[in-house]
């Protein structure tokens, strides 16, 4: 017996585990956006609600998330080739010893 | 209007994230040099129309930006949209979804890591088609905003979000199959090879 008297069908989902449901494809599509931090808030409260209680589509969230700082991080470069700020720097001062 | 004897001072600190974007479109570190170094001279020089209190990260990178495409446009041809696979969404997760390593609770970036490597999904990036590398590269690298990007780019909000999209797509497939041939001699059973290479068609939905 479910404490508080709910009981939850499990979610559908289709056979690559996303949400099967036509609500989940709604807010599969959206995910980007999600993420981007481009969807407006009361839009945003809305999928975190359904995230909150569909499984497949947090983990399909969440992976796409993973990926991001995953391309994010390899993407930078952590250094600077040797000698070119200050060779930047110095035509600089060059510049403004000309104004 | 901002006065060029203090750019030094508020510029500089974004170099390394400069020349890191300079890399991705250039490919070539001595060419991403010049083209920081072309950056920052341009940008001292106009410096004078740029108005302080406003995002001087972006307005370095529509500079940045624009000297790349002015520089290298004319070296190669218009970029070829229709070369861009039509690709399903969350392709990775489809097939990454049931990885042995996700069910013995390791990260996802973990997992990822393992697959692909730094140097995969710098080449993935990179072998993008330059429209849509430099969508991606400036809101999944840089996190710039839709609006920021599109001032950058100087295209619509429309333009951007349709280039990011299909961008992180074809960004998917790459690291998918560069991973896949590395490990063709692997045999890793987690990467058979994708049988939707050829569709045209996108996924039928419903």
């Amino acid at each position: 017996m479910d404490d508080q008297g709910m009981t939850r069908e499990p979610p559908a989902v289709d056979a690559e585990g996303l949400g099967a449901g036509v609500e989940c494809r709604e807010y599969l599509a959206e995910v980007h956006e999600f993420l981007d931090g481009e969807l407006g808030a009361e839009r945003r409260t809305v999928v975190e609600i359904h995230l909150e209680r569909c499984g497949p589509c947090l983990d399909a969230y969440d992976f796409e998330a993973e990926l991001r700082v995953v391309v994010s991080t390899s993407c930078q470069e952590n250094e600077l080739p040797e000698g070119l700020r200050d060779r930047i720097a110095s035509l600089l001062r060059d510049l403004a010893d000309e104004l | 209007m901002a006065d060029p004897t203090r750019f030094a001072d508020q510029a500089m600190e974004h170099m390394p994230s400069l020349y890191s974007a300079a890399l991705r479109m250039t490919r070539n570190p001595a060419d991403a040099e010049d083209l920081v170094q072309e950056t920052y001279l341009r940008a001292f020089r106009g410096f004078g129309g740029f108005r302080e209190g406003t995002n001087l990260k972006a307005w370095l990178y529509r500079i940045l930006t624009n000297a790349y495409i002015n520089r290298y446009r004319k070296q190669q041809r218009r970029p070829d949209e229709s070369s861009l696979d039509d690709v399903q969404d969350f392709f990775l997760y489809r097939r990454l979804g049931g990885l042995e390593g996700a069910r013995a609770g390791r990260s996802a970036e973990d997992e990822l890591l393992e697959l692909f490597g730094e140097s995969e999904v710098k080449d993935a990036l990179e072998s993008l088609p330059e429209q849509f590398r430099l969508a991606v590269l400036l809101a999944d690298v840089e996190g710039f905003s839709y609006k920021e990007i599109a001032e950058i780019l100087d295209v619509p909000v429309g333009t951007v979000m349709s280039r990011l999209h299909r961008g992180r797509k074809a960004l998917q497939k790459r690291l998918y199959d560069f991973a896949r041939d590395r490990r063709l001699t692997g045999a890793d059973p987690a990467l058979e090879p994708s049988d939707d290479d050829k569709h045209e068609e996108p996924a039928t939905r419903g």
